[in-house]
């Protein structure tokens, strides 16, 4: 699409950022799987591990800071570049996010493994691997500047929040259920939680892919399913003695 | 580089080697460089060297013309020679015989003399000028009449020379121009302390003369004045202006490329070629009188218009185009752009190649003896439609006279010409440098 | 076809629609037979600085010197199609083309002041158009101008000092007061600054922004951030057309034309 600068340490630079933020996206990518699985497994150890891998993923971010930095600076990028830059920039500060978000899983189950099981808690790590996917997703249209892999990831955000809506409905009766479900079921649905907000970072990573190749920082509305904010469950239990 | 200090040791022998061919390339391009820089100098020694020669000849034989020997002499201004009548008309006392109150105040001294052959010969010491000035000097003052004066009266020729040392004494008498007896008056009168050198004014003053002791270059001075002055007032205007109108406002094509090729072509044409021009077209055609400055002056001009164009057209193009775009960008009409800016800036150029050109044309003979300025003109001209002659001429006529005083006058007349041109050829320099420090 | 992109929402420094100033349709220009502007169609508004900007040789200062008839000097150069300033045709035979310069004027890559003096340099233009009837006035023009080029403080003490003996910067900005001396409406600048040092250039940049609000400003440049920073329009040429023009923002963040974007990245070549 683009020809190469006539420059060709300018190329080397572009592309130098774009690995960095590659090597940064799969990291998180990995942190999430294995995030979830070590929660589902009630792995402490390797969830400690886990937390503390964060750490080199905030360092890239820092390193991609620098490199846009310098980029600016000395290369005044225009149009194209300009856009690409500053892209790498918010991505490398999403991804930054989704790795503080799968930290945060991380220490739920932490949490999680020290208190009781819960049987359907399958629905979690499906979620958890569609938002995986879905970051690998973002990932490759990244690289390979497709602008429909980052639209249909920005739809696909949709499904993500209707299974986590499913969760939300699902927890809330456990913990109706049974008092001793609580403690586990709230770190679950904290964890769902943070698995949302994950695939919410991964339509923004899409929606600077947009900018990114045509300029327009929106691919249109968001469809946002996700009506938990609203959302009131109703108690079966008595209140007073009285059915509503 | 050599890196360590092993490594020079065994490379040594070859770097030594390396070194001493390179200095015998470097002597060879020493010696090369002196040989060249020494022929340059030999060449302007030489150059030096023939200037000086010429000019020492010049100025050796040159140099007396500018005195003249003078015989001091009681003059009694007769009344009766001049006017008898005491009617103190100018026209009465122009007619005055003052050649015999010459002859009589040198006779005066010698009242031994007799005898009519050697009264003549006595007479003939004196120049016929001396006469002419006796009569100026009446003129100017009638008071002198009736009065016994002291003055200085011109020699002859002979006596002259043979002041200055150009006749022999030693060669027998039938062969020499003056006999035993005028030397030995000339002897008697040098004793009495009666002969001396004066300046010579007459040499600046007076027109030409079959006499060489009356010869002046005055008639060629002004002459060849009023020939530069038209010369200067034809060429420069008209040369000056077609430079313009060719650079600033004509085309570009074949017909102003065929225009510069012919001038260029005219600059190199032979001047004589110009001098027979004007005497077919100016004297044939136009009937124009023959031996005027006028003429000299427009067979002048068609020569040097070549030159005079040649070098305004090369001070207007060195004027930066980046001036004239200013000039125009700020709503200048093309005039005003020539006059208000190109051609301030292209003067000195012009003033440079103006004065070349006259210097050229101040030393030309070649047109003017074709068109007749090679008259013997004894009156100074007033005017340019005055007959007259050149200074180039001047020299060219006296070079060919016969008589000894004659040598001098000519070596003489070369000297003021070089210093004319001298002096036009400095003023050039001058005011090109005064003018390019401002630019 | 040109690429023609949107204006933005907000007006242009809190003026309604500004006005059109110069308008070029179909202008070709031909060296001999070689054809160096293909059918150029342009709008250059009034209190704007407009950018021309575009490759060696691609016909952008070739352009320029069309809206102030400087062309005509060249003798090969031949001119078509239509340029208006106010609606009036600048290439019809009964304009006077000394008159049309005092309304577009000009200022050129080298400052080249007239090796006069700085009053003179700026005198010259009100003295031959007649604009000054006393000694005066003409005093106030000059000051006033040197004043808005903002040199009237560094050569108010020596006015009479040789306007080449001043530096580079400085002169420059002569040439800017010379040119605004003569009350022009239109200004164009060949390359302003690309014989100045950075000091030197900042300044002008500033003056050019200032005098934005009088007058309509055509600039030619090689230095893109420099029309970047200068301009509110840009034209990008190639090889004698115009290939894009817009708003400068959007021709620099996302131009349209794919060509206009490989040459402000440096992709081209």
């Amino acid at each position: 699409m683009n020809g190469e600068h006539t420059v060709h340490a300018y190329d080397d630079e572009l592309r130098q950022l774009t690995d960095t933020v590659l090597q940064m996206g799969g990291m998180v990518e990995r942190q999430i799987g294995d995030t979830v699985a070590a929660m589902m497994e009630r792995d402490s150890e390797r969830l400690g591990r886990i937390i503390e891998t964060d750490d080199s993923i905030d360092e890239f971010e820092l390193a991609v800071e620098r490199q846009v930095t310098k980029m600016l600076a000395l290369r005044q990028p225009m149009a194209v570049d300009l856009r690409s830059v500053i892209g790498a920039l918010r991505v490398a500060s999403d991804l930054e996010r989704m790795g503080d978000l799968a930290k945060n899983i991380a220490k739920r189950g932490i949490a999680l493994s020290q208190a009781r099981e819960i049987p359907s808690a399958w629905m979690i790590p499906n979620m958890a691997e569609k938002v995986r996917a879905m970051v690998g997703q973002v990932l490759d249209a990244y690289v390979d500047q497709d602008l429909e892999g980052a639209e249909r990831v920005w739809r696909n955000d949709q499904d993500v929040d209707e299974m986590y809506n499913g969760l939300f409905r699902q927890l809330l009766t456990y913990m109706m259920e049974d008092a001793r479900n609580i403690t586990p079921c709230t770190h679950m649905l904290f964890a769902a939680k943070n698995l949302e907000r994950i695939g919410d970072h991964a339509t923004n990573i899409a929606e600077m892919i947009n900018y990114r190749l045509t300029g327009d920082h929106r691919f249109g509305d968001r469809p946002k399913a996700d009506t938990t904010a609203t959302f009131v469950a109703c108690a079966p239990v008595e209140l007073d003695g009285t059915l509503e | 580089m050599a890196q360590g200090g092993d490594q020079i040791e065994t490379l040594g022998q070859e770097v030594r080697v390396t070194f001493k061919l390179d200095e015998r390339r470097l002597r060879h391009r020493h010696a090369a460089e002196t040989r060249f820089r020494f022929y340059g100098l030999l060449g302007i020694a030489l150059a030096v060297l023939a200037l000086g020669v010429l000019l020492v000849t010049i100025v050796a034989k040159g140099h007396t013309a500018f005195f003249q020997s003078r015989v001091v002499v009681d003059v009694f201004f007769d009344p009766a020679l001049i006017d008898p009548e005491a009617s103190g008309d100018p026209k009465i006392l122009a007619k005055g015989n003052y050649g015999a109150i010459a002859k009589r105040s040198l006779s005066a001294l010698f009242p031994e003399v007799s005898g009519r052959r050697d009264k003549r010969a006595l007479t003939r010491l004196l120049s016929d000028g001396a006469a002419r000035e006796l009569r100026g000097m009446v003129i100017t003052n009638p008071g002198l009449i009736g009065s016994s004066q002291t003055r200085s009266l011109l020699v002859s020729d002979d006596v002259d020379m043979l002041r200055k040392g150009h006749i022999s004494r030693d060669i027998p008498e039938t062969q020499r121009a003056l006999s035993d007896k005028q030397l030995a008056w000339l002897d008697a009168l040098a004793e009495e302390g009666r002969l001396k050198s004066s300046f010579a004014l007459g040499f600046f003053t007076s027109g030409d003369s079959r006499e060489p002791e009356l010869a002046g270059i005055g008639s060629a001075t002004m002459g060849s004045l009023w020939t530069i002055l038209t010369c200067l007032l034809l060429s420069v205007p008209l040369g000056v202006m077609t430079a313009v109108y060719l650079e600033e406002f004509a085309a570009r094509n074949r017909w102003t490329d065929l225009i510069e090729v012919n001038i260029n072509n005219l600059a190199a044409v032979p001047s004589i070629v110009f001098g027979l021009l004007g005497l077919a077209v100016f004297l044939n055609v136009f009937g124009m009188p023959r031996s005027a400055p006028l003429v000299g002056g427009m067979v002048l001009a068609l020569m040097t218009l070549p030159t005079v164009i040649i070098a305004s057209r090369a001070a207007l193009m060195s004027v930066p185009p980046s001036t004239r775009d200013a000039a125009l960008s700020v709503g200048a009409s093309p005039m005003q752009v020539v006059l208000h800016h190109v051609l301030p800036l292209a003067m000195p150029g012009i003033m440079t190649g103006t004065i070349i050109g006259m210097a050229r044309a101040l030393g030309e003979t070649a047109p003017l003896l074709m068109i007749g300025m090679v008259a013997f003109i004894v009156d100074v001209p007033d005017g340019p439609l005055d007959p007259a002659t050149a200074l180039p001429v001047q020299i060219y006529i006296w070079a060919d006279s016969p008589e000894r005083g004659f040598v001098e006058k000519t070596s003489a007349a070369i000297m003021v010409l070089l210093a004319f041109l001298i002096l036009m050829n400095t003023s050039a320099v001058l005011i090109r440098q005064r003018f390019e420090k401002r630019w | 076809m040109v690429a023609m992109s949107v204006t933005t929402d907000a007006p242009l420094h809190g003026a309604a629609t500004p006005a059109v100033k110069i308008v070029a349709q179909g202008v070709d220009v031909f060296y001999g037979d070689k054809l160096a502007l293909n059918h150029v169609d342009i709008t250059i508004n009034n209190h704007e600085v407009t950018a021309f900007i575009g490759p060696s040789g691609c016909g952008k200062s070739t352009f320029l010197r069309c809206f102030n008839r400087t062309n005509d000097t060249i003798p090969s150069c031949r001119v078509s199609g239509s340029v208006t300033i106010d609606g009036q045709d600048i290439y019809a035979p009964s304009i006077d083309v000394a008159r049309l310069r005092t309304r577009v004027g000009m200022v050129f890559q080298k400052p080249n002041p007239f090796p006069k003096s700085i009053y003179e340099n700026v005198a010259y233009g009100p003295r031959i158009h007649g604009m000054a009837s006393s000694r005066t006035a003409l005093d106030e023009i000059v000051e006033s101008s040197l004043y808005r080029a903002g040199l009237w403080d560094e050569v108010k003490d020596r006015l009479s000092q040789s306007g080449t003996g001043i530096s580079g910067g400085q002169q420059q900005r002569l040439c800017i007061a010379r040119a605004i001396a003569i009350n022009p409406e239109v200004i164009l600048m060949d390359e302003p600054c690309s014989a100045l040092d950075p000091i030197a250039t900042a300044k002008i940049e500033e003056l050019i922004d200032d005098l934005r609000s009088q007058y309509s400003i055509v600039i030619v440049t090689h230095n893109m951030q420099q029309a970047a920073r200068v301009s509110q329009r840009t034209a990008f040429f190639h090889l004698g057309k115009l290939v894009e023009f817009g708003d400068t923002e959007q021709v620099y963040t996302n131009p349209a034309e794919q060509r206009t974007q490989d040459y402000i990245t440096g992709r081209f070549g």
